[in-house]
């Protein structure tokens, strides 16, 4: 038995999300595990972005329903309980259960504490790379500024906190090799550096769990590299589990723990990296399928 | 790259002949263009009759204007242009150690300037004179910036396009009127309710409008404006409608007030009375405001709900990603915006002491949100030049006798005014299309603050 399913921090259970009459994900049941690198892969418009989307809160799902736990697995006995309450959370002692279908964008992260990149990268270009983490920190400066009214009259409390940011802001800054470029806008940025900057952007918010699409899209091999060393360290340092969309394998295999497969917004598959690589099924998906069998079909069907 | 300089410098040397056909073409558009429209006019004579008058000699001279004037282009003009853009454009040490200084020293500078400036006006101008420049000039262009930098919190940090903002300033103008002439409360108290009472409406306005984005917000807002000033115009009973509102207590000096009496300012000081006191309290009134707006902004800049406006503009879908609560974000910079709006608003009424709904048209708003754009999004020196320029620029033009000289004694240059802004803008447009400031100061640092160009910072979707 795999982690996921032992010991799962999100659950998915029989999500659906239709466009009119177009089914972008049908029936979608799957779970990622506490710590663990989760990949959800599939071949283009396979509907994994509107999966990401249903999860932060982007979409409101047609059907299903999306958990995440904080804290203690003994969380988990509460779901049944929550979903028949019209609550959107359960809180314990040691821990708290989300129902994030139920939750509005900004609230998945600030309270369930889902953080999230995105497929083309979005920046705050104009806004130096120091600010686009301090924007990141916006809720505890928040608290700390007394809902700005303490801030606003200049209370060292606050500069205690801001000075706090900036600090969090300075150890992701020199984790990913940015402190040099710290005062420049982080349009100016090259491409690759926008992506770390994202995701340690996505990290400013504390996250529990960390959704990234398409990470390694658009890096050189090297940069993709030590994009698999930064994603390993996230999960060993930080305990943050990683769901992430990918289409280069070289990231998918060597750094997942599990892998979830779509095509057509259906799930065909779903286990450990070396499981997938021999599952028939991907293999069809990604690469079609042989040409005896596509005449053997075609001989069934009387072409 | 060189061959292409050398090559347009030999194009820039154009043939005197070439030249001259081209002068001759654009005098030939010219008198086509300008022949229906200033050699025919229509006159109607005494007996109601309509009867076509030509002028000859104005023709001529337009269309000699245009044609020498583009010949003057071709010839001298023109290779001027190339060859200062063929020339590499180095700064020198020296310029820049300028220009350092200027954006070091500017603000302490204009600061002195504008606390100092009343008695500057009555040094140079006399005690008469003064009033002139400290009412109509410094006041009023004080008043525009004020409500500038209103404006720039909703328009230049949060991106949101306003073009209702008048009805805030109405709001504020009207709530002093309307309370201070009902239940007598002085001004201030009544400025914070009036700012209170707009920033309400601010997010009453601001509710409808979460959703709306770019063309749309502008539409809605511009019909905000446009309702509330009908409700100005038709809600009789209580706004008095067209006639307006007369008779607005005046502000007094922490209870003394501004008249001859024996009570009044000054007589209590000892001294001899003129309206000047007044004048030059309600400057410093409306310069504390204005510095407060400054202040708060600047402030608010470095608080994460600044940080977190800015963010929007460039990337709402980003903010939320973020956690950040981008309906309070836009509400609060409405409620924002239209404070600060009230807050001029209803200094206005008081120093006014007659406001009407003809005081809140849709040009009004147009005029602030130039101010904004004119300045450069965001920022606040360049909207405090801004509105110095357009608003200032207006009442001096009052005083160009000398182009009667010029005109005859019918020519009214106030008249152009709207004329002499188009052309302003366009020119300013060109020359900096992110207005007079176009690069943003970032809001915290690390080891050195760079400003950010314009080129990179969005102007936000709505």
């Amino acid at each position: 038995m795999t982690r996921a399913a032992a010991d799962p921090v999100l659950q998915v259970e029989h999500l659906t999300m239709r466009f009119g009459g177009l089914v972008a994900v049908n029936d979608l049941s799957f779970t990622a595990g506490v710590g663990d690198i989760t990949a959800l892969i599939g071949p283009n418009g396979a509907g994994k972005t509107t999966v990401f989307n249903c999860i932060t809160g982007f979409y409101k799902p047609t059907e299903g329903r999306i958990g995440l736990r904080h804290g203690n697995a003994g969380m988990w006995q509460e779901l049944n309980g929550l979903t028949d309450s019209s609550r959107r959370s359960a809180h314990r002692a040691d821990g708290a259960l989300f129902l994030l279908e139920r939750m509005p964008d900004y609230l998945v992260t600030q309270k369930a504490r889902v953080a999230r990149t995105f497929q083309n990268i979005r920046l705050f270009t104009g806004m130096t790379v120091l600010e686009n983490l301090l924007v990141a920190q916006h809720n505890p400066l928040m608290i700390a500024s007394g809902f700005t009214f303490l801030g606003v009259l200049g209370l060292p409390s606050y500069s205690r906190a801001e000075a706090d940011a900036i600090a969090k802001a300075r150890y992701w800054l020199d984790k990913m090799r940015l402190t040099e470029r710290a005062d420049d806008p982080a349009g100016d940025l090259p491409y690759g550096a926008q992506r770390r900057l994202e995701i340690a952007r996505a990290m400013c918010t504390d996250p529990i769990l960390l959704c990234l699409d398409e990470p390694a899209a658009g890096l050189n091999p090297r940069e993709s590299a030590e994009l698999n060393q930064l994603l390993l360290s996230i999960r060993d340092e930080f305990g943050t589990s990683v769901l992430l969309i990918e289409h280069d394998m070289s990231v998918v295999m060597e750094i997942s723990d599990h892998v979830v497969v779509l095509d057509y917004g259906v799930k065909i598959s779903d286990g450990s990296p070396d499981q997938i690589r021999n599952d028939q099924r991907v293999i069809a998906a990604y690469l079609g399928v042989e040409d005896e069998e596509v005449e053997r079909v075609e001989a069934e069907v009387g072409l | 790259m060189a061959v292409d300089l050398s090559a347009a410098a030999r194009r820039a040397r154009v043939d005197p002949a070439q030249a001259l056909k081209d002068a001759a073409l654009a005098a030939l558009l010219a008198f086509g263009l300008f022949l229906p429209l200033i050699g025919l006019r229509t006159v109607q004579d005494i007996r109601n009759e309509l009867t076509l008058e030509t002028r000859w000699p104005l023709l001529f001279i337009l269309v000699a204007i245009v044609g020498v004037g583009r010949l003057v282009y071709s010839l001298a003009i023109y290779p001027w242009l190339q060859a200062r853009l063929a020339r590499p454009a180095a700064p020198s040490a020296t310029t820049t150690a300028v220009s350092h200084a200027f954006a070091r020293w500017f603000t302490p500078f204009a600061l002195g300037f504008v606390v100092v400036y009343p008695i500057l006006a009555i040094a140079l101008a006399g005690q008469q004179g003064a009033l002139k420049w400290i009412d109509n000039f410094g006041i009023q262009v004080l008043i525009y910036v004020m409500l500038g930098w209103g404006l720039n919190i909703v328009v230049g940090l949060a991106g949101l396009l306003d073009l209702g903002y008048v009805a805030f300033y109405a709001v504020g103008a009207y709530a002093y009127a309307l309370l201070a002439k009902t239940f007598g409360l002085s001004f201030w108290i009544l400025l914070p309710l009036a700012g209170t009472l707009a920033a309400f409406w601010g997010i009453l306005l601001g509710f409808p409008v979460l959703r709306l984005r770019g063309d749309y917000l502008a539409i809605v807002t511009l019909a905000f404006g446009e309702i509330i000033r009908l409700i100005l115009i038709n809600w009789v009973p209580v706004t008095n409608g067209y006639a307006g509102i007369s008779g607005i207590p005046r502000p007094t000096f922490f209870g003394i007030p501004f008249n001859a009496s024996d009570e009044g300012f000054a007589a209590t000081f000892g001294l001899e009375f003129t309206p000047l006191y007044r004048t030059i309290f309600l400057y410093y009134v409306i310069l504390g405001l204005a510095m407060v707006t400054a202040y708060v902004t600047v402030r608010l800049r470095r608080l994460p709900v600044g940080r977190a406006w800015e963010a929007l503009r460039e990337d709402e879908i980003a903010c939320r990603s973020l956690g950040i609560n981008t309906t309070n974000t836009k509400l609060t910079a409405f409620a924002m915006g239209a404070m600060f709006g009230g807050f001029a608003g209803s200094f206005f009424a008081a120093r006014q002491g007659f406001i009407s709904p003809e005081s809140f048209t849709f040009m009004e708003s147009a005029i602030i949100l130039a101010i904004v754009v004119l300045g450069g999004m965001g920022s606040q020196i360049g909207v405090a030049i801004a509105a110095l320029v357009m608003i200032g620029g207006t009442e001096i033009m009052r005083d160009l006798d000398f182009l009667k000289r010029v005109f005859g004694s019918d020519f009214d240059p106030t008249q152009y005014r709207m004329l002499i802004f188009g052309f302003a803008m366009v020119l300013i447009m060109i020359w900096k299309p992110r207005g007079l400031i176009g690069t943003r100061e970032p809001s915290a640092f690390l080891k050195q603050r760079k400003a950010v160009s314009g080129a990179l910072v969005r102007e936000g979707h709505g």
